[in-house]
């Protein structure tokens, strides 16, 4: 159902939207099952002349059976989606495969603040590249963010990878991502945050390895350094 | 059950689920913060049980009223009850009296979170004592002129669930340190 | 407390003669009184809630273009908007028409009483309902403007005003919740003890009317579950106030304990509402259908299942707001156990039409619509309870769209079946059945209209509470917009079909046809006695025989049994 609307762009996003198309066709059919009864009901025992009610007191077993077999159905319905509910949620969730590259995701009244890492490839050091509202990240890297917030609750959230966590003032919470296709998508806000709530939008930016070395050499304080460093030199 | 009776084990109960969201948000944040026993060792035990001497004596007292309301001795009742209302209001003073030397030694309730849930949680059963002070006093007066006597059995049942929230209050906030 | 304000009104209370207006009207001890009070001021609200609506529907359809009838809609006011909407719909909208109106119009009624056990505290019960009312209407006028941080309130935002900056609006919004929690507190121990201790002679536990049972096991859910959050209301208001830091993450405070506190109110409180609805519901299809409830006893089962079920769910509101990842598991697996015992209900329902004799009069088709929508928002409250879709779905307005197609059954579908299946009873006239039916598919279609466009965009993704989506590219594709623009147009034609409610309502007060005593030849008391019933309701109160629900009984004349009459 999900696929139709945004494209599925991390490695669990199919997990997710299989999940959601399996309750989809469970809970779609006992819908429709119970509608079609329902409208059939009415209009099959609308009020005729001369027609008595039945008298129906439903505490026998044979009557009963028209409500214990629903009921088996949902309860076994129910435990599929269970299943695989919690297999989804450990994936994406509890499971924390090894990362490639970690990012500090910091959220604020009303904005994101992105840590990349530079080109030593590893955060909270000098090197680091700091974006505002724009995190960069390689397709096919395996990504830790480590997400804090500097006020109230906001919560990190990126559609297209199926992504959801809030922030927590006070704590920092640590999820994973593995993009597996390039392009650029929105980065939503999803709890209500205050005033600028609704201007917190962000862009995850999804590049190829190359382009990501391209955007990194151009954005590296140590690269930038460099760069100023040797006219300087010469002098 | 009468309806009285009923009544009041209805307005316990949900007294019950208030004194008990604070208890239980109290008893998260403190195995989540060890540092609390620091703050928890200014409270004053010697205090705290001196209140829960006087809380036992008034239920006592309370529950002779209760009997005597059943043999129809309203006066009697009124006696005793009149000893409860001392015992309550002593509570109270007392209470006063702490609080006073631990405001001017510097712990107010901003102080730390452990303060914030001290005042808190005592204050809201100070009030409620206080509440129960008043409404004792009127079922006194009225059990003097042997009227409403059921009424002191049901008075009753709110004294001892006042007294019940202290006796998990004062283990929380004077004992655990 | 409650003693002292009560115990003497238990009796002699009814030796009035003429009375005064306002000792009729304002300041009655009548339950009949006191419930219509509760109806009115609840829809009153449910105006103020439907215009804010309207406001912000009109912001998201049209961003920017000044709306008529409000002005521009800041950001600030948006927020405000959608907060004080939620919270008028739930608290004051949902809560005194479907668990105070009705509980306390029919409880006495219905159970053979000649009023509540307490009068003088259900009178009491109002009075701070009606406070809690207008400080709620005040909080919107104060210096900043009203509360804007989500009617769920969530710490730090709500505790502190420099972040929320509303530091009046805030403090009065928590005033106005704590006072109303009180009120339905006192409501409460009435409908208990009412229905525990006033039955008719001969009423046994399965001869009770189901929406007698309904309130009843609602009230309990509310006083067991209301205590926390009346605690944690206590405390960020001292956050918010003196200073203290309670939920604070800087000074040793816990946002989440917040989130806990509500939630374990919040669940149960959907629950509270969602009771009473089904209970008139169940009344209204038995008249209607000409048949006995289906298993009566399954019914009442399902409801204790549901109740004791409802307080083990709550931190699936929090699956993504930072708790535990495995206590997810719990929650899921207590959540999805919760749709049995509803689904149960509904089948009950359903079966009950089967063999029938159905007249779709106005109540009729209103219970019906409850039973055709709920279904809906069942259904999709399936994917929000499974832990791993709801990373996705959490906080959208596919979440939003299920909420509605639960809570607009219960609150709006509920109160139009109730007042118009007691109506007659209520004010002894007749409502216009044809006037009715319009207000219906007026009402019923565009509803459809507004909500299903709306699962659709939060299955695209669009997240809640955003005043304008044209800052997020992939939310502001032109279809997307075109959905938002129908949504609106959708609440505008059903808004505007509420006039004919209105109109109705009151035409019918003044020329309806006279009512007579049961009008629908229902089984219950409450039609045995005049309508509109005096005070204290029956000159001599009457005798239970039988359950409530003996329509078609083979081997009689008359295809219904009242519960009073000797065989």
């Amino acid at each position: 159902m999900i696929e139709r609307y945004l494209p599925a762009a991390s490695t669990y996003a199919g997990e997710v939207d299989f999940l959601i198309n399996l309750i989809l066709v469970l809970v779609g059919s006992c819908f429709i099952v119970c509608e079609v009864v329902f409208f059939w009901l009415i209009f099959r025992f609308r009020k005729k002349e001369g027609v008595a009610p039945e008298y129906i007191t439903g505490e026998l077993k044979s009557h009963k059976r028209w409500i214990t077999i629903p009921h088996m159905v949902v309860l076994v319905f129910d435990v599929i989606i269970v299943v695989f509910a919690i297999k989804v949620w450990y994936d994406v969730k509890q499971d924390l495969p090894p990362a490639d590259h970690t990012v500090r995701v910091v959220a604020q009244q009303w904005a994101w603040t992105f840590a990349h890492p530079g080109l030593d490839g590893a955060i909270d050091t000098a090197d680091d590249i700091i974006t505002v509202d724009e995190l960069h990240v390689k397709v096919g890297s395996l990504y830790h963010f480590r997400l804090e917030s500097r006020d109230v609750i906001h919560s990190f959230s990126v559609p297209v990878f199926r992504l959801k966590q809030d922030a927590i003032p006070g704590r920092v919470i640590t999820g994973w991502f593995e993009a597996t296709m390039t392009g650029t998508w929105d980065i939503q806000c999803t709890e209500i945050c205050g005033i600028g709530h609704g201007l917190m939008p962000a862009r995850i930016v999804i590049e190829t390895p190359e382009q990501h070395a391209a955007w990194m050499a151009q954005k590296s304080p140590l690269s930038i350094a460099a760069v100023t460093a040797a006219p300087s030199a010469e002098e | 059950m009468p309806t009285g009776r009923l009544a009041v084990w209805m307005v316990v109960v949900s007294e019950i689920v208030v004194f008990g969201g604070v208890l239980a948000s109290y008893i998260m944040h403190r195995l989540a913060h060890d540092a609390w026993s620091v703050q928890a060792a200014h409270t004053n035990m010697w205090i705290g049980a001196f209140n829960t001497f006087v809380l036992l004596t008034s239920s006592l007292f309370v529950a002779f009223a209760h009997k005597a309301a059943e043999e129809g001795d309203g006066v009697k009742a009124s006696n005793f009850l009149w000893m409860t209302v001392a015992g309550g209001t002593t509570f109270v003073i007392v209470k006063a009296l702490e609080w006073t030397s631990e405001i001017t030694a510097g712990y107010t309730i901003t102080s730390s979170t452990f303060w914030s849930f001290y005042y808190t949680a005592a204050g809201l059963h100070a009030l409620h004592v206080i509440a129960g002070v008043v409404i004792l006093m009127i079922i006194a007066m009225q059990a003097r002129k042997q009227m409403e006597l059921h009424r002191v059995e049901l008075i009753g049942i709110y004294w001892y669930f006042v007294e019940i929230v202290w006796f998990f209050l004062f283990p929380l906030l004077y004992i655990a340190k | 407390m409650a003693e002292t304000l009560t115990a003497a009104s238990s009796h002699g209370e009814h030796a009035h003669g003429e009375m005064s207006f306002w000792s009729k009207y304002v300041f009655s001890t009548d339950h009949k009184v006191v419930g219509l009070q509760y109806m009115f001021t609840g829809i009153f609200m449910g105006l103020i809630g439907g215009f804010m609506a309207y406001a912000f529907r009109m912001q998201l359809a049209f961003p920017g273009v000044e709306v008529p009838g409000y002005g521009l809609v800041s950001p600030v006011d948006y927020n405000a908007l959608v907060t004080n909407h939620g919270t008028i719909m739930i608290f004051w909208v949902a809560m005194p028409v479907l668990v105070a109106a009705f509980g306390n119009y029919l409880i006495p009624l219905m159970v053979g009483a000649d009023d509540m056990v307490f009068p003088r505290l259900n009178r009491l019960s109002y009075q701070v309902f009606l406070l809690s009312a207008i400080v709620l209407i005040c909080s919107f006028f104060v210096e900043g403007g009203g509360f804007g941080g989500a009617w769920t309130a969530y710490p730090p935002l709500s505790a502190q005003s420099q972040y929320n900056l509303t530091p009046l609006g805030s403090s009065l919004w928590l005033v106005a919740v704590g006072l109303e929690f009180v009120a339905f507190l006192i409501g409460g121990i009435n409908f208990i003890t009412t229905a525990m201790n006033s039955r008719a002679p001969g009423m046994k536990a399965y001869d009770i009317p189901m929406i007698v049972w309904m309130i009843v096991v609602a009230s309990i859910m509310f006083m067991a579950s209301v205590g926390p959050l009346l605690a944690g209301a206590v405390m960020l208001f001292m956050d918010q106030n003196i200073g203290t830091a309670f939920f604070d993450p800087d000074r040793g405070g816990d946002p989440i304990l917040w989130q806990h506190l509500f939630w374990f109110f919040g669940h149960p409180e959907v629950y509270v509402v969602l009771l009473p609805a089904t209970g008139l519901v169940a009344d209204i299809i038995t008249v209607f259908s000409r048949k006995k409830l289906f298993a009566y006893r399954t019914v009442l089962y399902t409801v204790f299942a549901t109740g004791v079920l409802s307080f083990t769910v709550w931190a699936h509101h929090q699956f993504v707001a930072g708790i535990d990842p495995r206590m997810a598991h719990v929650f899921t697996v207590t959540t999805l156990l919760i749709s049995i015992p509803i689904a149960e209900m509904m089948f009950v329902y359903i079966a009950t039409l089967y063999g029938g004799s159905i007249t779709l009069t106005t109540p009729m088709l209103w219970a019906l619509a409850f039973i055709a929508e709920f279904l809906i928002g069942g259904v999709t409250g399936v994917f929000l309870g499974a832990s791993g879709a709801d990373i996705y779905f959490h906080d959208t307005y596919f979440v939003l769209a299920h909420f509605h197609y639960t809570f607009f059954p219960i609150a709006i579908i509920g109160f139009y079946a109730g007042i118009s299946f007691w109506f007659p009873k209520m004010f002894g006239k007749m409502m216009n059945e044809t006037l009715g039916k319009i207000h219906f598919w007026g009402t019923v279609i565009p509803f459809n209209l507004i909500f299903i466009p709306l699962f659709v965009l939060g299955a695209s993704g669009q997240h809640r509470r955003i005043y304008d989506f044209s800052h997020f590219p992939n939310l502001s594709a032109p279809w997307q917009q075109d959905l938002r623009i129908l949504a609106t147009s959708a609440l505008l034609v059903m808004l505007a079909f509420q006039s004919v409610f209105l109109v109705n309502f009151v035409w019918s007060l003044w020329k309806g046809r006279k009512a007579g005593k049961n009008p629908w030849k229902s089984n219950t008391l409450e039609w045995t006695a005049e309508s509109p019933p005096p005070h204290g309701n029956w000159s001599e109160l009457p005798t239970v025989y039988r359950g409530p629900y003996e329509y078609g009984v083979p081997g009689r004349d008359s295809d219904y049994w009242p519960q009073n009459e000797p065989n």
